[in-house]
């Protein structure tokens, strides 16, 4: 796991890409001055707020988190025509429960895509993340973390788990290589 | 023929929120409540921000491509809403209705 970049005045380059095109987006325009202006942006606004932020995992490999995000939208699409169907269909028919996942991740920003996805994918919506340790950063070992998830129509407790963990989590691990 | 394009992403974007409404008032607990507003709104949301986005560079000079952020604010914020009103609700210990499977797996707030 990375946690520094190689270049100093470039503490988060993702987070720099992000400004730079929000900023153009907001302007609706790709002009030399908002051009020059959004790079200035983006590179002043991760320096002087690197030393108010912890220090998150980086993605290694690029290409990968671009295909785990067309799958994921291309899973967000087919998760909102499965619900509609769940919600229009018969209520009584639906059995709901609770699953915890086991995790293995460790930081909160892979942790947080993770359950964030969790929530946007078919019939699930992530809850809680167990145990209740916030000094994952301090050097002491980690423990095993759970997910506890809420899903709309639990039919096999394990295979969901699997998919979970094969669709969505060994991605993100492997990006983050943590 | 945008128009007819216009038209049908509005359907859809409508039919999907309509669906979340639904899915608000017919389901039985507030746990699964939470599924309609959390999924069946985003792709909704997202198609009616197409529509606009075509409407708008269509009808206007130059293309409007602002509406992508509103989609990536609500891809962003639609889970983290979604979560801290289920924190909200375990906390609180909220009923959830009988045949709930693996109830057990709520640890206890410290």
């Amino acid at each position: 796991m990375q946690l520094e970049t190689r270049f100093r005045w470039l503490p988060a380059p993702l987070l720099s890409l992000l400004l730079f095109l929000v900023w153009l987006l907001l302007n609706n325009s790709v002009s030399p001055g908002h051009l020059v202006l959004a790079v200035i942006l983006a590179i002043v606004i991760p320096l002087v707020t690197s030393p108010f932020r912890t220090k998150q995992p980086l993605i290694i490999k690029p290409g990968l988190a671009f295909r785990h995000l067309l799958l994921v939208l291309y899973d967000i699409i087919t998760a909102n025509v499965q619900v509609a169907i769940l919600i229009l269909g018969p209520t009584k028919k639906l059995t709901p429960g609770f699953v915890k996942v086991p995790l293995d991740l460790t930081h909160s920003l892979p942790i947080t895509i993770l359950a964030s996805t969790v929530s946007l994918t078919p019939g699930t919506v992530s809850a809680e993340v167990y145990p209740w340790s916030e000094n994952l950063t301090e050097g002491n070992k980690p423990e095993q973390q759970f997910l506890l998830i809420h899903v709309l129509d639990l039919k096999d407790e394990q295979a969901l788990i699997n998919t979970i963990k094969q669709r969505y989590e060994a991605p993100l691990k492997e990006m983050f290589e943590c | 023929m945008t128009e007819w394009i216009i038209s049908i992403l509005l359907l859809i974007g409508g039919s999907f929120v309509l669906v979340g409404s639904i899915g608000l008032v017919k389901m039985p607990d507030f746990f699964m409540r939470l599924h309609g507003p959390t999924k069946a709104t985003t792709l909704g949301m997202a198609s009616l921000l197409t529509a606009a986005m075509v409407f708008f560079s269509t009808t206007q000079a130059g293309v409007s491509v602002k509406e992508i952020l509103i989609s990536l604010f609500l891809l962003l914020t639609a889970p983290i809403s979604g979560y801290m009103m289920i924190k909200a609700a375990i906390h609180h210990k909220l009923e959830s209705i009988e045949r709930t499977k693996g109830i057990d797996n709520i640890e206890d707030d410290v």
